[in-house]
């Protein structure tokens, strides 16, 4: 069967890139003694796959992985509960900073995730410029018909308008010294970064810090979450490596 | 006393590699620093990849932490790009586990295994505001601690560590612990009376407390300048593994690093007594675990590491007893997945087919041999004896049991080398390729070719370096033979040490006390990481030489006469100089020395200056090759010569 799994990455670990982070699953998976199906050929690897890739750097509380399992060879006996015991049996062999919230069978006909994902809800502190200011920057932001970067594509610059992929933007708040931002980013074609949106900003902002909140994909006219949380942790949660 | 994580935190975005500075390894430790703790900061001076899977490091981390009295965390020096911003936004060099300053640690203990690290180690004084010059540091600044084998010379680093610590480190944390808890529990007072009392413990060695004469360029004599103070600092040796199974639990790093899997150590030290080889001479005698720990401790270790290899480390681990068993049996059959063993340091004459079929089944990339020189005769003079048969056994069984790539280590500049020794390294390489067509289409070989650099405790500390010109000759000799070698060499590729770094790594091995301001000039200068090739900038060494009037003639390049008085005369790993200087003799004549494990003790002083004796399971060489005889090989059985005497001139059959 194929295995959906939503985790947490937060705290001092927010600098493992990417693929750091597959070793870690690799060798977590082989800890939890779990059946993982492997690639043929010269050097069999674990059949996994990664959702959206994350930002070397950025919290999250919405990573997605898929698992091809051995065993149980489908998913038609499978229960709530049996969900729930994966569940804590593979967060218990994660390093700290890693937190497993959410497990469900997957279906291995469906898009894969990086496809099926439109967009990003994100929760970004910004360095103190004053809540007014900063609310001033998003709203000139948002009453832009264009907003035109510079964004890297395979090694080469590109220019390139963004409006379209911020999709929601809100001063939320304060928090410490800083000021507490919401925004939903579109991720077709490409997904655009938080911190690319901040540096198109007049005047630019820099994020102290950059949590993924949500992942969705699109349903008729509504979102959803490949799997949603009942109770996700607070935004920015205190788990602290 | 706090953490600096939150300042931390807001910088590491810019540097490459953040995960290089979080810790957060699986196994990482949190100590509860105390008042009267004696707080170590256990530093590797080159990068976290590099330094992280250290074993020795690792050990001493697991025993200090183990005591009441005393807490360890570790550091590694900061690449170019984070030290700019440390400097830049006033932040020290700092733990990775607890992210404290360095400055606020007792002891700040360097492992070293390189010479071209020195000017690292002064970095990262210098990152921790910890004044470089012992002689100006108050008793509120840290101690500074050097081990691992660079310790058994520590003189050119003689103005900037407070003492160095020689040989196997488990037992003499302990002695150092209580000293330094001790001395916080007093007020800290002198920090003349805490070295005095480290100079007290076996195997430390103070270098403030020797006076030092010199008769022009000549050595003279050391001196203690108190009483109560050895004249001769004698190694430290665990006499049995078995008590030490270390590290319980090694350190799994979030990112990525060399030897990124299981370490087990199986054995410590090496009498196969090759003379250019300070690793064997230093750890002796051959230390084995108890294959039931190795097998325990392989088996746990994956269980809880999630590993997916092991390696069995040693010198020449195919030298353990019963090798093979311990490689088929090592890992339990309930360990999910599959897993790789691999054995790092290979002998040739000692690798079967069973060995290659146990370790093949993760189909390594590569495998590694070192013959070393390419003529029996040069191989005689290093008494590395294995025969041109072993080697092309060796690849045989590499390449019928899947392999098509093995690499080939070679030293050049060795004593007594002519061209027809280097030539032949080709030959070597040329019959390998085709024993590999035995089996593959299109096998390759990769030799692998290194500036030999003699090390102090070796009978070679006498002989002078080649040059730098004379090295790059030989290096291009082989380099012209394999462009115009034509067909035959198909599959033969070369690849060479840059011999500038062999000079500066010869530079230090044997130097003395006066290469103190060199080592700063050259850090003074910005020369940082000069064991990475992108970094190394031999212009700054010899601008520091000629501005301090030394030069490489005198230190590298020049024959030691058996009179003359080493730097490291003061300090012992046991080996009796005669020993040496009789070997050396006997590497002149061309004669080889069998391996003192399996035949009688030849007093070479290891065991015997400390009571301590070889742990060897079997009482026979493991099974196959001509096993350092040098004698034929003829397939059946080992021809080991059990001639009794002193001294047994292996070889002398063939
Ligand atoms: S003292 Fe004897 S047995 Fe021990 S290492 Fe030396 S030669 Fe070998």
């Amino acid at each position: 069967m194929r295995l959906r799994v939503r985790f947490a990455k937060t705290g001092k670990v927010r600098f493992v890139g990417h693929r750091d982070v597959a070793r870690i699953w690799e060798r977590s998976l082989r800890k939890a003694s779990l059946s993982v199906a492997y690639s043929e050929g010269f050097s069999p690897r674990p059949k996994l796959s990664f959702g959206l890739a994350l930002s070397t750097g950025y919290e999250s509380n919405a990573e997605y992985l898929e698992i091809e399992l051995l065993e149980p060879a489908d998913d038609s006996t499978w229960s709530p509960v049996d969900a729930e015991a994966m569940r804590v049996r593979i967060d218990a062999v994660l390093p700290a900073g890693f937190d497993v919230l959410a497990v469900a069978p997957a279906d291995r006909r469906a898009d894969s995730l990086q496809q099926a994902v439109t967009s990003c809800t994100w929760e970004i502190l910004v360095d103190p410029a004053g809540v007014d200011e900063v609310a001033t920057g998003v709203a000139d932001l948002l009453e832009r018909n264009e907003i035109v970067v510079e964004r890297e594509r395979k090694g080469k610059v590109v220019t390139e308008d963004i409006r379209h992929q911020v999709l929601a933007l809100d001063v939320t708040g304060e928090a410490g010294d800083g000021v507490r931002l919401s925004a939903d980013l579109g991720t077709q074609p490409r997904a655009l970064r938080p911190d690319e949106m901040l540096a198109a900003m007049d005047p630019p902002l820099l994020a102290r810090s950059v949590c993924r909140m949500n992942q969705w994909m699109s349903q008729g006219d509504d979102r959803i979450e490949p799997l949603s949380v009942d109770a996700a942790p607070a935004p920015l949660a205190e788990v602290r490596a | 006393m706090s953490s600096l994580w939150p300042e931390l935190e807001r910088v590491l975005g810019e540097v490459q590699k953040p995960a290089r500075y979080i810790g957060c390894e699986d196994g990482m430790i949190i100590p509860e620093h105390r008042p009267e703790k004696a707080a170590w900061l256990l530093i590797y001076p080159d990068t976290y990849e590099v330094g992280l899977p250290n074993q020795g490091l690792q050990i001493l981390y697991e025993i200090i932490n183990e005591r009441p009295d005393a807490v360890a965390e570790r550091s590694y020096a900061p690449w170019t790009d984070m030290a700019g911003v440390l400097r830049r936004t006033g932040l020290p060099l700092f733990s990775v586990d607890t992210h404290r300053a360095a400055g606020e640690f007792d002891i700040l203990a360097f492992n070293l295994s390189s010479e071209l690290v020195y000017t690292n180690l002064l970095e990262c004084l210098d990152l921790s505001g910890v004044p470089l010059h012992t002689t100006e540091r108050r008793s509120e600044d840290p101690l500074v601690i050097i081990g691992g084998h660079c310790a058994y010379n520590p003189e050119p680093l003689a103005d900037f560590i407070d003492a160095a610590v020689l040989g196997d480190g488990e037992e003499v944390v302990s002695e150092i612990s209580e000293v330094v808890a001790a001395w916080k529990v007093s007020g800290r007072t002198s920090r003349d009376g805490i070295l005095r009392e480290l100079a007290r413990i076996e195997g430390v060695y103070v270098p403030s407390m020797y006076e030092v004469d010199y008769d022009g360029d000549r050595l003279v004599s050391f001196t203690p300048r108190l009483s109560g103070i050895p004249e001769v600092v004698e190694k430290r040796t665990v006499a049995d593994l078995a008590s030490w199974p270390y590290p319980k639990n090694q350190l799994v790093p979030l990112t990525e690093v060399v030897h990124d899997r299981l370490n087990v150590e199986v054995f410590r030290g090496c009498t196969r007594g090759c003379r250019f080889c300070q690793a064997g001479m230093i750890t002796r005698p051959v230390r084995e675990r108890p294959a039931g720990q190795v097998r325990t401790m392989v088996t746990d270790g994956l269980r809880r590491t999630g590993y997916d290899e092991v390696a069995l480390t040693s010198l020449s681990t195919a030298d353990f007893s019963g090798i093979e068993q311990v490689v088929a049996t090592a890992v339990a059959d309930d360990v999910c997945g599959r897993v790789s063993v691999s054995l790092p340091s290979l002998r040739v004459d000692a690798f079967t087919v069973g060995i290659a079929a146990e370790i093949q089944k993760a189909r390594r990339t590569g495998l590694t041999f070192a013959p070393e020189a390419g003529s029996w005769r040069l191989r005689q003079v290093i008494n590395k004896l294995v025969k041109e048969e072993d080697l092309y056994g060796a690849v045989g069984s590499a390449f019928s049991q899947g392999w098509r790539r093995a690499k080939l280590y070679f030293l050049t500049g060795l004593p007594t080398e002519i061209d027809e020794d280097t030539l032949a390294i080709l030959d070597l390489a040329r019959n390998c390729i085709d024993v590999g067509r035995e089996y593959h289409r299109n096998p390759s070989v990769t030799i692998s070719l290194g500036g030999f650099v003699p090390k102090p405790f070796t009978p070679f500390q006498w002989f002078g370096q080649n040059t730098e010109t004379e090295l790059r000759r030989k290096i291009g000799l082989l380099r012209d033979e394999l462009r115009s070698g034509g067909k035959t060499l198909n599959g033969v590729k070369l690849k060479w040490h840059d011999a500038r770094a062999s000079v500066i790594e010869g530079l230090f091995s044997r130097g003395d006390r006066r290469l103190g301001a060199v080592i700063e000039d050259v850090w003074r200068n910005g020369g940082v990481f000069q064991e990475w090739s992108e970094h190394f900038d031999i212009t700054l060494w010899s601008d520091a030489l000629a501005r301090n009037d030394l030069s490489l003639d005198w230190y590298v390049y020049r024959h030691r006469t058996h009179d003359e008085v080493l730097p490291w005369d003061h300090l012992s790993a046991g080996l009796h100089k005669d020993f040496l200087w009789q070997d050396w003799r006997d590497a002149l004549d061309e004669v080889g020395l069998e391996d003192c494990r399996w035949t009688p003790c030849y007093d070479c002083g290891a065991c015997t200056s400390y009571g301590v004796e070889h742990i060897v399971a079997s009482a026979v060489p493991p099974a196959g090759g001509s096993q350092g005889t040098g004698q034929a090989v003829n397939g059946t059985g080992v021809p080991v010569s059990l001639t009794i005497g002193p001294r047994v001139p292996a070889g002398a059959g063939s």
